[in-house]
């Protein structure tokens, strides 16, 4: 017991540190990988490569003069900061980051609580954080914050229903919500992504808007609300959204890692899930978990300096006509799919299964990108006729 | 009960009791709202207790996450934030109130000095080892999907008249 407190406190203390460290060097990387894309240099006076710019931000942040909007809703004002930053923060706590850990008195899993409802416990803290958005918006008594207020509360809501409409897809394979049985599912046989393309893809259009990320970042939209919610927001409250915004990256990031390419798995081998627990194994998986997450934060700043932003409609016309019907139509295939080759067919889950999924995934992603291309991209740049 | 437990149970009774009458008793329809999330949240950490934890997830989910989000949205969208007059009845109305309550209390002490009846009492570890055998989410599921089945369907088509009415209300050119 008193192990078990110990090891939980230190495993606390280490994600909770390695998310904020995270989250100052992902600022910079967000600055230095979009000036690289502008054919710009970035921030680099400060410190090595300008290593050190995320620490002399946050100094100056914390020594800023704080300003309170007149009639403004001063407790809630002061409170939605911390309600949306605390979420961000606690929905790390279920998922797994490496292979156990051997210590003298006993093996360590690396999740700080394995919850057995383990994935739904993500669904359901995430969807706190819009409270700290619509607080922001209400408390600063400003029309713009307002509408980024109301803007955000609508897009959080409709996306999560295709959110969790594509991870049924997930539980539908896995047979569990616990985040390492997900895992240990996929090292069985393949990761998710392939025999469930289509769900990986629902889901990570609904992660960039849950994340209130580009091309759906309309809450803060600057064209036109200037700053949306946070508007009325100066020095360290201010940045304690922008820490939130980023930990709910960093959190979504390892959501799909986990979700759909193989969590701590390390690919092609099964040294890592086989045999006895080591601290080599530990860190390897670990390493390569680490890895995998940086790829899906990269594709985030990727995808923030290459999109424009979608119009307010056309955010929710996709969200509730084409991500809605596509999660459930894509359920009901599946789960037809899993009838015939689990019930009918009698195969276990295993390889073959999962191919065979992925053979039909393959095949419905071509008909879906058909449907919904129309002609615009593919044959829309091909020259038709003399010129 | 250990005595740590017993402690977390006062402390999440004491904050949705709290939460619940400041809910009601708030001029402002928003810090209302938000009281009552508070309440759901302490109701979710209660269920979490009773060993139903997914039950208490999707309180939060659902209650916490979804309809209470609606609620603010409603509320900040017609601009109601701020606090009307109140809507108190006058004398008659806080004893009619009173004598409810009162019942109510009184009702609520026979029942916390007799217990549960054994007819909804089950065996020691009877939803451990179901939670065990099928997982969190199958001990509620299967039930639902199988004994249960009709009813639970007959549920969606309660739900789905409640949709179409609204979608008819809402919108007056169909």
């Amino acid at each position: 017991m008193t192990f078990f407190l110990i090891a939980s406190l230190i495993k606390i203390l280490a994600v909770f540190t390695v998310i904020m460290v995270g989250v100052a060097l992902l600022t910079l990387a967000e600055r230095r990988i979009c000036a690289w894309m502008q054919d710009r240099l970035g921030p680099n006076r400060v410190g090595p490569q300008g290593l050190l710019q995320p620490a002399a931000d946050g100094l100056k942040n914390i020594f800023k003069e704080e300003t309170y909007p007149a009639q403004a809703d001063k407790t809630l004002f002061v409170l939605a900061p911390a309600v949306s930053f605390i979420p961000a923060l606690l929905t790390f706590a279920v998922i797994p980051f490496a292979a156990p850990l051997p210590t003298p008195w006993g093996q360590v899993s690396m999740v700080v609580a394995d919850l057995p409802v383990g994935f739904l416990y993500i669904l359901a803290i995430s969807s706190l954080g819009v409270y700290g958005i619509v607080l922001a918006g209400w408390s600063s008594n400003n029309k713009y914050a307002l509408l980024g207020g109301l803007r955000a509360s609508a897009q959080m809501i409709s996306y999560e229903i295709a959110m969790g409409m594509s991870t049924v897809a997930v539980l539908l394979l896995a047979g569990n919500v616990t985040l390492s049985q997900i895992i240990a599912r996929q090292q069985d046989s393949l990761w998710f992504v392939l025999p469930l393309g289509l769900a990986f893809f629902i889901f990570i259009v609904a992660a960039f808007a849950e994340t209130n990320r580009l091309p759906f970042d309309l809450p803060e939209a600057e064209g036109e609300l200037i700053a949306g919610y946070h508007t009325e927001y100066s020095a360290m409250k201010f940045s304690m959204f922008y820490i939130a915004e980023y930990s709910n990256m960093v959190t979504a990031s390892a959501l799909m890692v986990t979700l759909f390419f193989g969590g701590w798995d390390i690919p092609f081998t099964n040294w890592d899930t086989t045999g006895p627990a080591e601290v080599l194994k530990t860190l390897a998986t670990l390493a390569v978990f680490g890895f995998k997450t940086i790829c899906f934060l990269f594709l985030y700043i990727w995808v923030r300096w290459t999109l424009p932003r979608f119009r307010y409609d056309q955010l929710m016309a996709l969200g509730w006509k084409v991500m809605l019907p596509l999660a459930l139509v894509y359920l009901t295939i599946l789960a037809t799919a899993i009838w015939i080759l689990h019930t009918r067919l009698g195969w276990a889950y295993e390889a073959r299964f999962a191919w065979a999924l992925a053979g039909l995934n393959a095949g419905l992603a071509v008909v879906l990108f058909w449907f919904l291309d129309r002609g615009r991209l593919v044959s829309g740049s091909v020259e038709t006729g003399s010129a | 009960m250990p005595p740590l437990t017993l402690t977390v149970f006062w402390a999440l009774a004491g904050m949705a009791i709290t939460g619940a009458t400041l809910c009601i008793t708030r001029r402002s329809p928003l810090a209302s709202a938000l009281w009552l999330v508070v309440t759901l949240f302490a109701l979710a950490g209660l269920f979490v207790l009773l060993d139903a934890q997914f039950i208490g997830v999707l309180q939060v989910l659902v209650y916490a996450g979804a309809i209470m989000v609606l609620f603010l949205f409603v509320i900040m969208l017609l601009n109601l934030g701020r606090p009307g007059p109140s809507d108190l009845k006058g004398p008659v109305g806080g004893a009619v109130a009173a004598l409810l309550a009162g019942t109510l209390l009184l009702q609520l002490g026979g029942v916390g000095s007799s217990g549960p009846p054994d007819v909804i009492r089950m065996p020691e570890g009877t939803v451990a080892a179901l939670q065990r055998e099928q997982g969190m989410v199958g001990a509620v599921a299967r039930p639902l999907f199988d004994t249960y089945l009709i009813p639970f369907e007959i549920t969606s088509i309660l739900l789905l008249a409640a949709i179409v009415g609204a979608v008819v209300l809402a919108k007056r050119k169909l």
